[in-house]
């Protein structure tokens, strides 16, 4: 099996999927981005060139080029959703979300019970996430917390190429809004992924490492970090169970609930500013429905209240890193009441 | 007496690493080719490392609890009156070989291939030099079934372990999916590979198929492995098989695996997700489902190989754990009278996984003799 990066695990999955159904369409700002310059037509592909090369096998009808307004290609990729494509919406930054938020979550969101479920919007969203290219404060943010409180979007978080192709495809088949986040600093990275087209289940976390000791629940990039913690906790006698939800929205609580019950030590690590983000959500969900199991508080390792700094060293500081989770994991493993 | 190495496995495709469970000799003891030296697990199963020469457990290097690549020291191998000297020195000089210094055509050669069999295409991996031998997997499984049995034969055999279709890598067009498609299957891919004879070895419903295959043209197996093999009696455990073939999450197929062995820890998280990742193939759950119904529709076997494995000329032999819970182990008493039958003490339906030494000896010296 060969070894892909996630940007040719999307890739695939997008073009797997356009040539099985004929539904499927790709609308978002220079999709295809060549137009007008040397490089022609299929000069870009987006601009992590995930979609470059599609418009010359699917063409012009299916893979769309917008004018800048994200409010415009939200609102096209919900009204095709409802009337019958599949639409594969890009909202490049998921920073801009701010233009389109009514689009996203008062219409297509709220499109199957304002219908009485006569409606369906098999709508994906793919937006980038993620700090750490001093990109600034406008284009850095990782607001997967906020499309996960909205009732009626699913929201996806992949954290390596293998799930990033199944969890696409999946997305893609689903009769629901998805919100697929990716990482923008994780595009090259590779995992064996499989030439079929294939699924992964929402609602299904991912256990990355198991351990007896302390359960570490983390997202995307920080999956990578967590690994990295883990590894070095591991030699100073300490085993951490990795879990790492892949879909926010749904939750897998079972998984999660299920590891604390045995390890009784959680640490969530989440990329978001901490104020009602995902490493809050799961923390409260542990909370009160673990409460018996935990042999010590929850801590939760996540960037501060405030905008991410667009200086280098202090951007590297704003981004929870090994070490930070590692402190976190010795905190909880030697806690005693 | 020289001083030698026992060191970290390679079992299976995937394995980079594996942990040192528990130590079955103690330092100090002798023991002789094919005795039990250690429990090692890898992320997919435990399992346990024979000596492949006698000799004297001189000194443990690694102790239980540790991770160690592959190919990574484990323990001294040496004549009780070695010099702690030249122990220390062999111990400091040991390199463990990089995987990196692997060469591409190496890597090549350790890879599954695919085979083109009318426009339908077939995995399989193949290892090693000689005599032809054919293992074919079970119901839901693939090639890695034979991790532990396709290492210890491809030393004096060109070992072929095929998928079958609608399993692992192979074509999800399963065809009618009953015991004659998946022996035409076979056949074509023989044909494929240049085999004429094979000694053809299948587990559950691969044995069904090794039979089939061997009946319909009695010279092509020089000997008949049969492990657990389905097609010997009607009983098949249907929540097995229903479980499996519905099972898209962890938990569920868990619960499905942990029917396989005697022993459900050795049902790991890696175990689980490879199964998974297979049924995930767009396909694979059509494709599984389809075999199912023409193998055993309303719980019951549909196959019946009890003839064609009485008439064949070659050598069989079957292979059976004393707690199989898939197909159960009386299949075999049968056959008894005829046939050469071992059963294995503490062993569920893997027995070439649960007890792999054992069944690699037994096979061995079945088509060596």
């Amino acid at each position: 099996m060969a070894q892909k990066t996630i940007r040719q695990a999307l890739h695939e999955a997008l073009a797997q999927e356009m040539r099985r159904d004929p539904r499927v369409v790709i609308i978002g700002e220079d999709v295809s981005g060549g137009a007008g310059t040397a490089g022609g037509r299929d000069a870009a592909g987006g601009v992590l060139g995930v979609t470059k090369g599609l418009i010359t096998e699917f063409g012009e009808g299916r893979i769309i080029d917008t004018p800048i307004t994200e409010s415009a290609i939200m609102g096209a990729a919900a009204g095709a959703a409802v009337t019958g494509l599949r639409p594969v919406a890009e909202l490049m930054f998921s920073d801009f979300l701010g233009v389109c938020f009514d689009q996203i979550y008062n219409q297509a969101a709220k499109f199957r019970y304002m219908f009485g479920g006569k409606a369906r919007t098999p709508l994906v969203i793919r937006t980038m996430v993620g700090a750490g290219r001093s990109a600034a404060a406008q284009h850095s943010q990782s607001p997967y917390g906020i499309f996960t409180s909205v009732p009626g979007l699913k929201v996806v978080v992949p954290s390596n190429a293998y799930d990033a192709k199944g969890l696409l495809i999946q997305a893609i088949r689903d009769d629901d809004p998805v919100v697929f986040c990716e990482h923008k600093l994780m595009y090259d990275l590779k995992t064996e992924v499989p030439d079929e087209a294939y699924t992964i289940p929402f609602g299904e976390a991912n256990i990355v490492r198991d351990g007896d000791d302390v359960t570490i629940v983390a997202l995307a990039r920080m999956v990578h970090y967590a690994d990295e913690a883990a590894e070095r906790l591991a030699r100073e006698g300490i085993d951490c169970e990795i879990i790492d939800p892949r879909t926010t929205s749904p939750l897998d609580e079972d998984t999660i609930l299920d590891s604390v019950a045995r390890t009784g030590r959680l640490v969530v690590v989440d990329e978001a500013t901490p104020r009602c983000n995902m490493a809050t959500d799961i923390a409260a969900l542990v909370a009160e429905k673990a409460f018996s199991a935990l042999k010590a508080p929850i801590h939760r390792v996540t960037a501060p209240h405030t905008p991410v700094p667009f200086a280098p060293g202090l951007e590297k500081l704003y981004i929870p890193d090994a070490d930070r989770i590692a402190a976190a994991v010795r905190d909880v493993h030697g806690y005693a009441r | 007496m020289s001083i030698t190495a026992i060191t970290m496995p390679k079992w299976g495709l995937t394995m980079t690493e594996g942990k040192v469970v528990q130590w079955l000799k103690p330092q100090g003891a002798s023991f002789a080719k094919g005795e039990e030296l250690l429990e090692i697990e890898t992320t997919k199963i435990t399992n346990v490392l024979e000596a492949d020469a006698g000799g004297n457990l001189l000194r443990i290097v690694a102790p239980e609890g540790t991770t160690l690549p592959i190919g990574a020291l484990l323990a001294v191998v040496a004549p009780e009156d070695t010099p702690a000297a030249d122990v220390d020195a062999f111990v400091a000089g040991f390199i463990v070989p990089e995987p990196s210094e692997e060469t591409p055509a190496e890597a090549e050669a350790a890879s599954p291939r695919m085979l083109d069999i009318g426009g339908r295409s077939l995995r399989y991996l193949e290892r090693g030099a000689g005599v032809p031998v054919l293992l074919l997997h079970g119901f839901g499984a693939d090639l890695n079934s034979w991790m532990f049995t396709q290492p210890a034969l491809a030393d004096g055999y060109r070992t072929i372990a095929l998928e079958l279709p609608g399993h692992g890598g192979s074509t999800k067009d399963v065809g009618a999916g009953d015991i004659n498609a998946m022996a035409d299957a076979v056949e074509a891919a023989l044909a494929a590979l240049g085999i004429e004879q094979a000694h053809l070895i299948g587990h559950s419903m691969g044995g069904a198929v090794a039979a089939t295959v061997a009946a319909r043209r009695p010279e092509r197996a020089a000997t008949l492995t049969l492990i657990a093999s389905a097609g010997l009696g009607p009983e098949i455990n249907a929540t097995f098989i229903d479980g499996f073939v519905r099972a898209t999450r962890r938990k569920e197929a868990e619960a499905v695996l942990r029917l396989l062995v005697r022993d459900p820890s050795l049902v790991s998280r890696t175990m689980i997700e490879d199964v998974l990742r297979n049924k995930r193939i767009d396909g694979a759950t059509a494709a599984l489902e389809t075999i199912a119904k023409a193998w055993f529709p309303g719980g019951r076997q549909t196959a019946d190989v009890v003839t064609a494995v009485a008439g064949l000329p070659a050598p069989v032999q079957l292979i059976w754990g004393r707690d199989d819970r898939v197909v159960p182990m009386t299949h075999a008493t049968p056959q008894a009278s005829r046939l050469p039958v071992h059963i294995l003490e503490q062993t569920g339906h893997l027995p070439h996984m649960e007890k792999a030494g054992a069944v690699n000896e037994l096979i061995r010296r079945f088509i060596g003799a």
